[in-house]
């Protein structure tokens, strides 16, 4: 007879000490963890929960300014320093980490229309109503020195926006129409129109660093190629685009947030149809900013809230507001993807999360694990009624809420009337136009 | 040809090299057969063993690098040479270690006889992706059971040797102290037929005797938790979710004391009690009743969840399966059913035997049931959907009581013996024929339970309470997240948290317990009905037909009638009532710029498209869905996919027609929860560095049916 019974030593598996970690030993066959599927499900609902339970995406307000904040820029080197322009030609310096205002210049005489930074960080430029460019420090001036910009550049027109090429010492300004200026020269190197309107913005590119794009407001956008005289092509849309933002990460993909609620993604090499609508907000759109990863963008409207969307989705992920914001004119989002920062028509810098319910500081390799965990799951059971219902669920300003149920009257009845004219003509005659190209007027090149 | 230089030698003999010189040139098919011929030196029959693993075994030096060649896998292979370290010795053991396919198969989630629907293309790289992870997930866990410390027990003879004949003494004697120390016998004769009831972890014991007796106790060090007489007849004991909370199902109602013996609650919606059960996960009480009524008591909030009312009298048998959370009744007509708490009528009705059923067991892998009726029949069902009899025997005296072990032995209470069945391992079920042990015991056998954990089966019967010696009986590596028992204090109280916290609604008791992961297809189909019909009434689908850029010049029809060649969307022929609009588009050949584009090589176009997708849906293995679209595709991707967290619960569930076949026997057989027939396989993974990896559906072997 040979005969092994199962005799564990407890020692093996209790510590020795207290000061000794718990031996938790595993085994991960399946019969030994039932019911794996309604478990994870539980889980899943306990985490989207829970989600919704810590959402709490504002951090701070920064308040200064006595009028309303018309522009922000942000610093290339360092993640704490945030600059804005205000509408009575004031710009404010501000430190995120302490939220203090560290410096305050007079800028111009009106209001500041663009204000960009320098690529290595060590001085910023600013535009305003009284047709200068000026150039500053970034550090304040030494004790006794009075506050002057390093340059100033007399204009002839109004500038609406400028913005600083990635590598080189050049900057673009637009107002009447797009100057590429030379940081030595007080004149424009170069200087591009398409038709005759005001440009709204004008953005560099920041992975092929000679193509620009601006908006103007005969409602194209116009893409430029900084070594050739003439501009590259443009598209007209069904109505203006106030402000446009180039993916960092893919260099031929843009977003334009446009006056029609919308936000249209578009690749440049086909710019018939734009990759993607994105639409969610209840009125003009005024600011978009990309995520540093490329993969989401935050845009600022009319209607008091911001909100982000995943490049590929039409809707928003998430949406933010308060009571006190009013219209958002500027938004920026930080240079580690953490942070979203807006500059709104009450005079105030709010600093949100990016993820609302994201912790703050160093989480310990548990917490991290367990993160992780809970977003694998919703992840894995995002279809689900429940845990979808809860995880879409935004609450909403009154104003917010019952537009977007006016707006969705308004477009069933649209698409009913389009319906009903398609089933009382001639088959064939009238097409249905799909959202992506409903907008798109016209490509010129 | 048979001298072709060997791979590792560097010189080989001129006289090889001239017949190599000389020889014709070889056709593609004769340079696999001189290939293995040089690779195949050391010996051919290492091929087929190499099949049998994901990994290659620890490479030998010489013939390394065409036996790779050779290995089915050659995305694994990453170090294909031994790595050299700087002091030049040689790992032995390179790369990972090999695991063998029937241990990946144990954790395997995904079912590949299952057809891999035909998505759209976005729809169907994610599946593909998911289910390469989802077999990277089973390697690894599989890998792992490298670190499992324990192994289990055994028990064989001499040659010739029958184990049954084995006593208990010997046993004792044969093995040391500790394990010795396990058996032992509460003589406990004044109190009547004894009940038991190990805790999960099998660290404690709580038995109630017929004549009011109720003790708790550590089973392993042998200390007293607690020591009562409830002055009332006990029928039957069970712990609660740990072992500070003991059920005691008396004369009258329903009590429930705590670890001291005080009682906690007196739960008189739970009157004449006769058996107990707990569903550990769902916090549930199932108690059935001499009344007739099987009622469920949510003991985390102390609610009465659901009382079914069985309609078969006397409720006396009951179990249930651990795999799913379903009660097992069995009833005086022969029949067994199965129970969940979210329908009024049984899942299942099973006839087993003729004349009343006395017990019931299920296996910890939810696969078999043991049966035993007044006809003196023992009979292990299957319960993977079939629900036929595996095997049967018939008992001298038939089995009053049953149970299973964690790696499914059988014990067997008939009169005052018990007996015991072993199969071939863990996921087979135990062949009748010949008993593993037997033990006779001083008094009739009242209650059967295994220890888990440990190679124990415990008897209560009316003599006390004997613990018997079984080895192999129990699982040997438990896992320190779900039961632990050697846990301390605070490992228990943290436990206890979050296990209330992922605690499952008794509405998802269903026989699948996976359904919850699959794709509600039955929802899914009608939600695209739907979809098509009002996409027909309202005459609008040309939005999903590719409008053409340019007009076509070959299309000569301008009227209304439809364009017969299908080529542009302008004469669009008018929608039958099968319209699909998820349906793809059938494949046209563009129109020559240039030249007369001849019906014929219009006609041969596009036969070779249909052919080469034919071919591609015929490449995977499995037959392409019949319809080609894309519909079942939508589980991970599409907004318009159900999920069926809606269908277990009561009343929402149309009967699902050919669901058990057990309705051969009983005709009455109810589908449970809502899976259909060509329902997705459960892509579940949730990688992330401290997963709890849970457990994947048992391992579905072949069975010889008793057809």
């Amino acid at each position: 007879m040979k005969v092994k019974m199962l005799s564990r030593n407890p020692d093996h598996y209790v510590r020795e000490t207290k000061l000794d970690l718990q031996r938790v030993p595993r085994n991960y066959d399946p019969t030994l963890h039932p019911f794996e599927v309604p478990r994870e499900y539980i889980r899943a609902l306990n985490a989207a929960k829970l989600e919704r339970v810590f959402a709490k995406p504002f951090l701070a307000s920064l308040d200064g300014h006595r009028d309303g904040v018309n522009c922000l820029a942000k610093n290339p080197k360092s993640l704490a320093t945030v600059l804005s322009g205000a509408c009575d030609g004031e710009v404010k310096i501000w430190n995120l980490t302490k939220r203090k205002c560290i410096r305050t210049i007079q800028a111009h005489e009106g209001f500041v229309r663009g204000i960009c930074t320098r690529f290595c960080g060590t001085s910023f430029f600013t535009v305003g109503d009284d047709k200068t460019v000026k150039q500053w420090k970034m550090d304040g001036p030494s004790c006794g020195e009075e506050e002057e910009p390093l340059h100033t550049i007399l204009g002839k027109t109004v500038y609406t926006g400028i913005d600083h090429h990635w590598r080189e010492a050049v900057f673009a300004t637009c107002g009447q129409q797009v100057d590429i200026w030379d940081e030595q020269r007080t004149s424009p190197i170069c200087s591009m129109t398409w038709g005759f309107d005001s440009i709204s913005s004008v953005k560099f590119n920041p992975i092929e660093t000679f193509l620009l794009g601006s908006c103007a407001s005969d409602r194209n956008i116009v893409l430029y190629d900084m070594r050739q005289a003439t501009p590259l092509k443009k598209v007209i849309l069904d109505m203006r685009t106030n402000t446009i933002c180039w993916n960092p990460m893919e260099a031929f993909i843009f977003t334009a947030a446009n006056e029609d609620y919308n936000l249209y993604t578009f690749d440049m090499r086909a710019l018939d149809t734009p990759v993607m609508v994105h639409m969610d907000h209840v009125s003009a759109v005024l600011d978009v900013d990309y995520s540093p990863t490329g993969r989401e963008f935050v845009s600022a409207s009319f209607d008091k809230s911001i909100r982000i969307f995943p490049v590929d989705k039409s809707r928003s992920r998430e949406v933010y507001h308060t009571k006190r914001m009013q219209h958002v004119i500027c938004v920026k989002w930080t240079a580690d993807s953490k942070y979203i920062m807006c500059g709104s028509d009450e005079m105030n810098i709010r600093l949100w999360k990016a993820n609302a319910s994201e912790k703050l500081g160093v989480l310990t390799s548990r917490e991290r694990a367990a993160t992780d965990y809970n977003q694998k799951l919703k992840e894995k059971f995002q279809h689900h009624p429940y845990i979808k219902r809860i995880s879409r669920h935004r609450h909403l300003p009154k104003s917010i809420y019952s537009q977007i149920q006016e707006q969705r009257i308004m477009k069933e009845a649209r698409r009913r009337k389009e319906l009903n004219r398609i089933k009382h003509s001639k088959p064939g005659s009238v097409q249905m136009v799909s959202e992506k190209k409903k907008h798109v007027v016209a490509v010129v090149k | 040809m048979e001298t072709v230089p060997e791979p590792g030698s560097n010189v080989p003999p001129k006289k090889d090299r001239l017949q190599t010189k000389k020889k014709k040139p070889r056709r593609y098919w004769e340079q696999e057969t001189t290939g293995t011929a040089a690779g195949a030196s050391p010996g051919p029959p290492r091929k087929r063993k190499r099949n049998r693993e994901l990994r290659p075994q620890k490479p030998k030096k010489n013939d390394t690098s065409k036996k790779f060649r050779m290995s089915k896998k050659p995305r694994e292979l990453k170090s294909p040479r031994p790595q050299r370290s700087l002091s030049g010795a040689q790992d032995p053991f390179a790369g990972p270690a090999p695991v063998s396919v029937e241990v990946v198969q144990k954790y395997c989630r995904i079912d590949k006889s299952k057809e891999l629907p035909h998505p759209k293309t976005k729809t169907r790289s994610r599946l593909v992706v998911a289910e390469a992870q989802e077999e990277e997930t089973s390697v690894r866990a599989a890998r792992s059971e490298l670190l499992l410390t324990e192994e289990p027990g055994f028990l064989e003879g001499e040659d010739g040797e029958d184990t049954a004949k084995i006593r208990q003494a010997d046993i004792v004697e044969a093995v040391d102290i500790a394990s010795a120390a396990k058996h032992f016998d509460l003589n406990l004769r004044q109190f009547g037929p004894y009940r038991l009831n190990y805790s999960r972890t099998g660290r404690h014991l709580a038995f109630g005797g017929r004549r009011g007796h109720v003790a708790a106790l550590d089973w392993v060090t042998k200390k007293l938790t607690c020591e009562i007489n409830v002055m009332e007849a006990v029928r039957d004991i069970r712990f609660l979710h740990s072992e500070a909370l003991l059920a005691v199902a008396q004369n009258r109602w329903l009590h429930i004391y705590d670890n001291q013996g005080i009682e906690l609650h007196c739960v008189r919606r739970c009157d004449r009690v006769t058996r107990l059960e707990f569903l550990p996960f769902h916090f549930l009480l199932a108690t059935a009743s001499e009344t007739g009524f099987l009622t469920y008591l949510d003991v985390s909030v102390g609610k009465i969840v659901a009382a079914l009312n069985a309609r078969a009298g006397r409720l006396s048998v009951m179990t249930q399966n651990p795999y799913n959370a379903v009660i097992h009744l069995g009833h005086s007509n022969g029949t067994v059913s199965l129970w969940s708490p979210a329908m009024k009528e049984p899942l299942v009705k099973i006839l087993c035997h003729r004349g009343g059923v006395r017990a019931v067991a299920v296996d910890s892998t939810g696969m078999h049931m043991a049966t035993s009726g007044l006809d003196h029949q023992l009979k292990v069902f299957d319960l993977r959907g079939t629900f036929q009899p595996l095997s049967a025997r018939t008992l001298p005296q038939g089995a009053g009581h049953l149970a299973f072990s964690q790696r499914g032995l059988l014990a067997a209470g008939m009169g005052d013996v018990v007996n015991i069945w072993a199969g071939q391992g863990k996921a087979s079920p135990p062949s009748l024929e010949q008993p593993y042990l037997t033990h006779r015991l001083s008094g009739h056998v009242h209650g059967l339970q295994f220890c888990p954990y440990e190679d124990v089966l415990g008897v209560g019967h009316s003599g006390g309470i004997t613990s018997m010696l079984v080895p192999g009986a129990a699982e040997p590596n438990f896992d320190g997240l779900e039961s632990n028992p050697y846990r301390s204090r605070k490992q228990r109280q943290e436990w206890e948290v979050k296990a209330l916290l992922e605690k499952v609604p008794a509405e998802l008791i269903c026989l699948d317990p996976r359904a919850l992961a699959e794709v509600d297809v039955i929802s899914l189909e009608q939600a695209k009905k739907e979809r098509a019909e009002r996409l027909v009434r309202s005459g609008a689908p040309r939005a999903w037909v590719p409008l053409p850029t340019t007009s076509h010049p070959h299309c000569i029809l301008r009227s209304t009638a439809p364009c017969l060649r299908g080529c542009c969307s302008f004469h669009l022929p008018p929608l039958p009532q099968g319209y699909d609009p998820d349906a793809r588009t059938p494949f046209q050949p563009k129109p020559k710029q240039k030249g007369r584009s001849s019906t014929a090589s219009l006609v041969k176009r596009k036969r070779k498209v249909m052919d080469q997708e034919h071919r591609v849906s015929g490449h995977r293995g499995r037959a392409g869905h019949p319809k080609g679209n894309a519909l079942l595709l939508a589980p991970l991707a599409s907004s318009t996919c159900h999920f069926s967290p809606v269908s277990p619960y009561p009343g929402q569930n149309p009967p699902e027609p050919g669901a058990a076949a057990a309705e051969a026997r009983e005709g009455q057989a109810h589908g449970g929860p809502a899976v259909g027939p060509g329902q997705i396989r459960a892509l579940s993974q949730a990688p992330g560095p401290r997963r709890n990896i849970l457990s994947p559906r048992p391992p579905v072997g072949n069975y010889p049916s008793l057809e």
